[in-house]
């Protein structure tokens, strides 16, 4: 075989794994790898800062079910995609990471731009390297992808110092044998444990589905709907699983936790069964939840084995896949009347009606519950919303209806800021000739966070909505802040310098709309909706607007 | 309830693998007593030792979070009734001509060894069990320990049993 430079090796390497795009930004241990690129097939989108470039690949593996890789020099470049690697390891998000390193001979020297990564993301990576010779590539790269995107999801990190990419190796890029002694993750469920499942779900009275972002992972949101709906069993999400259940079904009955519905929090705990499906029990989920007692039955359906029983105890534990267990449980007799039950979910749900109405000064400006009430009707059965961090999440994940074929993208575990741009810009690229309406929500502190990443929109012409929340406060933290230490107990939470965003969009080129009350943005939401290419639609909603 | 439990893993000899391990329970705010390391037939593979405490739920969360590790290849609890555990002990004492042939004969009854001898000390090996290692220092003890050196556990499962993988 002719001999090849290993950055164009690693070039193949990914292409072989069907990656299309990478996003990045070049430096010094990455010369090699860059200009290797001059001849390669592979997309590179040059990201305005590296701590944006996981959170592209994220929304990228979100949407479209492939692994997301995004690209970092050495040193500052490598550190700078910590928190997007930890957003995606929380998330259970797959995504392979590429850091350039410094030469081999000048590893733990202290040397300019050298950075130890591995270490600096062990706990947040579910796997990392760090290359040491150019031979072992091909193996690598083919192994980071298959830990990436087999069994739990999760990031994984390959650390390639910069001589090691201009070694020349003989062996080709091809590796298809995947051996690794330590990871063979199960599947399928243990069939005594869903025996002892379908026992509990044929003799429960109350059973409540609990699906989180696991069942959207496994790609079983089919199944799920086939067996909620042959059992009459109601849905319930976490923030991680919306989408995973379309809110139209009958069934659906929203979203639990500290930030959930009101009536959700109640119907769960009235439940006398609870199967959670791919959900994390995590405490801001459970936040609301009573303690789960001997009374309560607790199916658990998980891939990773060390959720079961981590933060509730569980009955019945099934490790696997949620496509799979479901597909068995379809093949039972679980049937049951829970008419009564579903009434009573009825009745609880009148009883915690979500409160729309604000009063003045509120009121003066937009009310956002209303406006992603209305944005729910005007866009298609086709629409992905990425939302940020703070009130602009939960208003978007309580208020936009994730019907159909929609989908809510959201940093939910990590709870990282500046998450929407660049992971809708990230779910663009996945969609890019596809039918399909990206949103990205964010206020105005969450913008400001990632706000560079315009730059992006700008230059590829992004067919996406920026829906700007702008109430000149970091809400949520405000809120928090008014909940514990009472009303005017405001600290570093003011926005103070009203930025010019009409002036801001125009320096991008991005066709700018401005929304004052809702009327005004029921006018020009569908002008901005019908505009082919990026926009930004400013939402003035008033700083003491701080209630879900 | 809290008890010590002796872990026996299997690891990959891989790049970070002891730091991964450590950090895991630094982390996670487990405990760890003692943790050796050694090679085994295979030049690939490590054999760690690793005893904790903790109750019950944290000790199948420690396995379980162990397991998640791609370089761990297998991990096994030791049980007392079906394992056989060791650790390895130097102790320095004080001795001299007036005591030195008492501390012997407390060697001889544990099969502990004297491994160094100077004028005013004695370098005392002794492996064992911790029950076994214990009385050997309560004897020890009254002579004047300068210093000591504990390797912590390491064992081996009973029987034909072998960790595979």
């Amino acid at each position: 075989m002719i001999p090849l430079l290993a950055s164009k090796l690693i070039l193949k390497c990914l292409e072989k794994e069907n990656v299309e795009y990478v996003f990045g930004y070049p430096g010094g241990a990455l010369l090699p790898i860059y200009e290797a690129f001059r001849s390669s097939n592979l997309k590179h989108i040059l990201v305005r800062n590296e701590q944006t470039a996981p959170h592209y690949a994220s929304g990228y593996a979100r949407e479209s079910g492939k692994v997301g890789v995004c690209l970092a020099t050495s040193g500052p470049g490598a550190t700078n995609l910590v928190t997007g690697i930890a957003t995606a390891y929380l998330d259970s998000i797959p995504i392979v990471a590429i850091t350039g390193q410094v030469n081999r001979d000048l590893i733990g020297t202290d040397a300019f731009q050298e950075a130890d990564i591995t270490g600096a993301t062990a706990p947040f990576t579910k796997h990392s390297y760090l290359v040491k010779e150019a031979k072992d590539l091909p193996k690598i790269i083919k192994e980071a992808f298959h830990i990436a995107s087999t069994g739990r999801p999760g990031p994984v990190l390959i650390d390639i110092p910069r001589d090691v990419q201009l070694e020349n190796v003989k062996n080709g890029s091809d590796y298809e044998d995947i051996h690794i002694l330590g990871y063979n993750p199960t599947t399928k469920g243990h069939t005594g444990q869903i025996k002892r499942a379908i026992k509990k779900i044929k003799n429960a009275d109350r059973p409540v589905i609990y699906a989180g972002g696991g069942v959207l992972l496994s790609n079983a949101r089919e199944e799920l709907i086939k067996f909620a709906e042959k059992n009459s069993i109601p849905v319930i999400t976490s923030l991680m699983g919306i989408g995973a259940f379309p809110e139209d079904n009958p069934l659906y009955s929203g979203i639990v936790g500290s930030h959930g519905y009101e009536y959700s929090n109640v119907v769960m705990n009235q439940a006398d069964l609870i199967i959670n499906i791919g959900a994390r029990m995590s405490n801001r989920a459970t936040f609301k939840l009573k303690d789960f007692g001997e009374e309560i039955d607790f199916i658990h359906i998980d891939i990773d084995p060390a959720e079961i029983g981590k933060t509730i105890e569980t009955n019945v534990p099934i490790v696997g896949d949620a496509k799979n267990i479901l597909s068995d449980l379809l093949e039972q007799d679980t049937a049951n009347d829970h008419q009564k039950w579903l009434d009573q979910i009825a009745q609880i749900k009148m009883d915690n009606p979500l409160v729309y109405d604000a009063a003045p000064p509120c009121s003066d400006l937009i009310n956002p519950k209303v406006l992603f009430r209305s944005l729910s009707e005007m866009t298609s059965d086709n629409t992905t919303l990425v939302a940020d961090v703070g009130l602009n999440q939960i208003w978007s994940a309580l208020y936009y209806h994730v019907n159909k074929n929609r989908k809510y993208f959201t940093s939910g575990g990590l709870g990282t800021m500046g998450y929407s741009i660049p992971a809708g810009a990230g779910a663009r690229f996945a969609t890019i000739n596809q039918d399909r309406q990206v949103f990205i929500v964010c206020g105005d502190g969450s913008f400001q966070m990632s706000m560079g990443e315009l730059g992006v929109i700008a230059e590829h012409q992004l067919d996406v909505n920026i829906i700007l929340i702008v109430n000149h406060k970091l809400g949520m933290v405000r809120q928090l802040q008014c909940d514990t230490y009472g009303k005017g107990h405001y600290s570093g939470t003011d926005i103070n310098y009203d930025i010019d965003f009409m002036t801001l969009a125009k320096a991008y080129s991005l066709e700018a709309f401005e929304a004052k009350t809702n009327e005004e943005f029921n006018e020009i939401a569908p002008k901005a909706l019908a505009h082919k290419g990026p926009t930004l639609i400013i939402c003035q909603v008033h700083p003491d607007f701080i209630r879900i | 309830m809290e008890k010590k439990t002796c872990l026996s893993l299997l690891v990959e000899n891989n790049f970070g693998v002891l730091s991964r391990i450590s950090g895991l329970f630094a982390r996670r705010g487990y405990n760890i007593d003692s943790l050796t390391v050694g090679t085994t037939e295979n030049a690939e593979v490590s054999r760690i030792t690793i005893t904790v405490t903790g109750d019950e739920q944290i000790l199948t969360q420690i396995k379980k979070q162990l397991n998640k590790l791609i370089d761990v290849i297998t991990v096994i609890e030791l049980k007392p009734e079906d394992s056989i555990t060791r650790e390895l002990v130097f102790i320095k004492v004080k001795a001299d001509d007036t005591n030195r042939t008492q501390i012997v004969q407390i060697c001889n009854m544990f099969r502990a060894n004297v491994v160094d001898v100077a004028r005013e000390s004695l370098v005392l090996e002794i492996t064992g069990t911790r029950d076994k290692i214990d009385a050997f220092f309560n004897m020890i003890e009254p002579y004047g320990i300068l210093e000591f050196i504990r390797s912590g556990d390491t064992g081996l499962q009973r029987g034909a049993n072998v960790l595979s993988y």
